[in-house]
């Protein structure tokens, strides 16, 4: 297990909302822009981070049965001092994310590495994991917000890209837009692992069908590696 | 033996569950205390400089210098920028209740006549690069100069009034519009205590202190 590894995984192998497809509540509603992706990409990293370390670091006395109470404890309490220091000092980010903040306690992500990693494995490689994911997750919501601002609102990070004369694609900073650029977004990935996967002769993350075993989330959990994975085939 | 056995374990699980919300509960407290100063900066530097972006350059400090105001519905705290003593301008906080999604929050600034010196959104739920457009100067700048004397006037171009709306907001639009239009009558109406209490305050402090805040 090389530290390098446990960094990288949250980039593509195991993404956390194109790969995972976790903590979409945040991802959908946040971006409009490319920079609410960063500021809630970041808040969010910085939970996991601090929930990750906390988790790891105390694993060894949580026991078993009340596992899952004392983590949403830890959890709500880091992104309840994320609320309070970012609404003192940086107060205009703070606005336009208000609505999203506590919403990080419930985002399945920071959840669902406190029980998958976390809670497993000695601090160190905790906090790399927490980074990895909480870097994947700030990027790809930053690639989701840059799309969907570029077409919606004619912007990048603000700053007029297209001109006056471009009539702007509303759809895509509603609602609807957030699923069709994931959905999107998903699909050309998926693609792409494929290809890649050819090339180098690895078996691909997904598999042309789509069963649980296939599923990202399910090696996880599981720890599947590669190996046992080509011997079930 | 059974029995016991249970006991022991609940009381197990309730111990290292408090313990855990007792740590939390104290980090939370210490970081509440650090921060509860710089929020309430926050919330003030956001508040003088909406008021300084509606009002004509004044000299005092306008949030020391106010008056509350109630009608039926809602509560109106009236910030009075004076120059050198007098009044120079008056900017007051109204809510639009029927935005496209919820409540749009309005500073207007006003001078003693009642004309428009700004506009200012304080807060809205609009929908980003639609609603959310109320925010442009492009759209608050049009209220400028404007005052009740043409009451025709204050509705959007699609409803026969004279304001431009927002493409495809015509919601939010219309909103903001009649809730300016709302603020400048509520000041019409209580013009005389907005302005006179102030000018009366220095000789007869009691008698406007009861509206003070």
């Amino acid at each position: 297990m090389s530290v390098w590894k446990e960094f990288n995984k949250g980039f593509w192998s195991e993404n956390p909302i194109f790969r995972l497809v976790l903590g979409l509540c945040p991802t959908l509603a946040v971006t409009t822009t490319a920079e609410n992706g960063i500021g809630m990409g970041l808040a969010s990293t910085f939970v996991l981070v601090c929930s990750n370390t906390v988790i790891a670091s105390i694993r060894k006395f949580i026991p078993k049965k009340i596992r899952i109470p004392a983590f949403i404890v830890t959890i709500a309490t880091f992104v309840t001092i994320v609320d309070l220091v970012m609404n003192g000092y940086f107060h205009a980010l703070h606005k336009s994310l208000g609505l999203f903040i506590p919403l990080i306690v419930v985002n399945c992500i920071i959840l669902g590495r406190a029980e998958a990693f976390a809670s497993k494995n000695p601090v160190a490689i905790s906090i790399v994991d927490g980074l990895g994911m909480g870097i994947g997750f700030t990027l790809s919501l930053v690639l989701l917000g840059a799309i969907r601002e570029l077409l919606g609102n004619g912007t990048i990070f603000g700053a007029v890209l297209f001109g006056d004369s471009y009539l702007p694609l509303l759809l895509m900073i509603l609602p609807p837009g957030a699923f069709i650029v994931l959905g999107m977004i998903l699909g050309l990935m998926n693609q792409a692992e494929i290809k890649l996967a050819e090339r180098t002769g690895r078996t691909p993350l997904i598999r042309k069908e789509h069963d649980c075993a296939s599923c990202a989330i399910h090696r996880s959990w599981w720890g599947l590696g590669k190996g046992q994975e080509t011997a079930e085939q | 033996m059974e029995v016991s056995f249970i006991m022991k374990e609940i009381l197990r699980l309730c111990f290292v569950m408090t313990v855990i919300a007792a740590i939390s509960a104290g980090v939370l407290a210490f970081v509440d205390q650090q921060t509860e100063e710089p929020i309430k900066n926050a919330m003030k530097d956001e508040e003088m400089s909406a008021v300084e972006s509606v009002l004509p350059p004044f000299d005092n400090e306008a949030d020391k210098d106010t008056l509350t105001l109630k009608d039926e519905a809602d509560e109106y705290k009236f910030y009075r920028g004076r120059k050198e003593g007098g009044i120079v301008g008056v900017a007051f906080t109204v809510i639009a209740p029927n935005g496209y999604s919820g409540e749009i929050k309005v500073m207007v600034g006003v001078d003693t006549q009642g004309v428009v010196q700004g506009v200012q959104i304080l807060d809205h739920r609009e929908t980003p690069g639609l609603g959310a457009k109320i925010e442009t100067a492009d759209f608050r700048d049009q209220y400028k100069g404007k005052s009740l004397a043409d009451p025709e006037a204050w509705d959007v171009i699609k409803d026969g009034g004279t304001f431009k709306h927002i493409t495809g907001a015509t919601i939010s639009s219309r909103a903001v519009t009649h809730s300016i239009a709302r603020a400048l009558e509520f000041f019409a109406a209580n013009r005389e205590m907005i302005l006179g209490s102030e000018e009366e305050k220095s000789s007869e402090s009691a008698g406007s202190e009861e509206n003070l805040r």
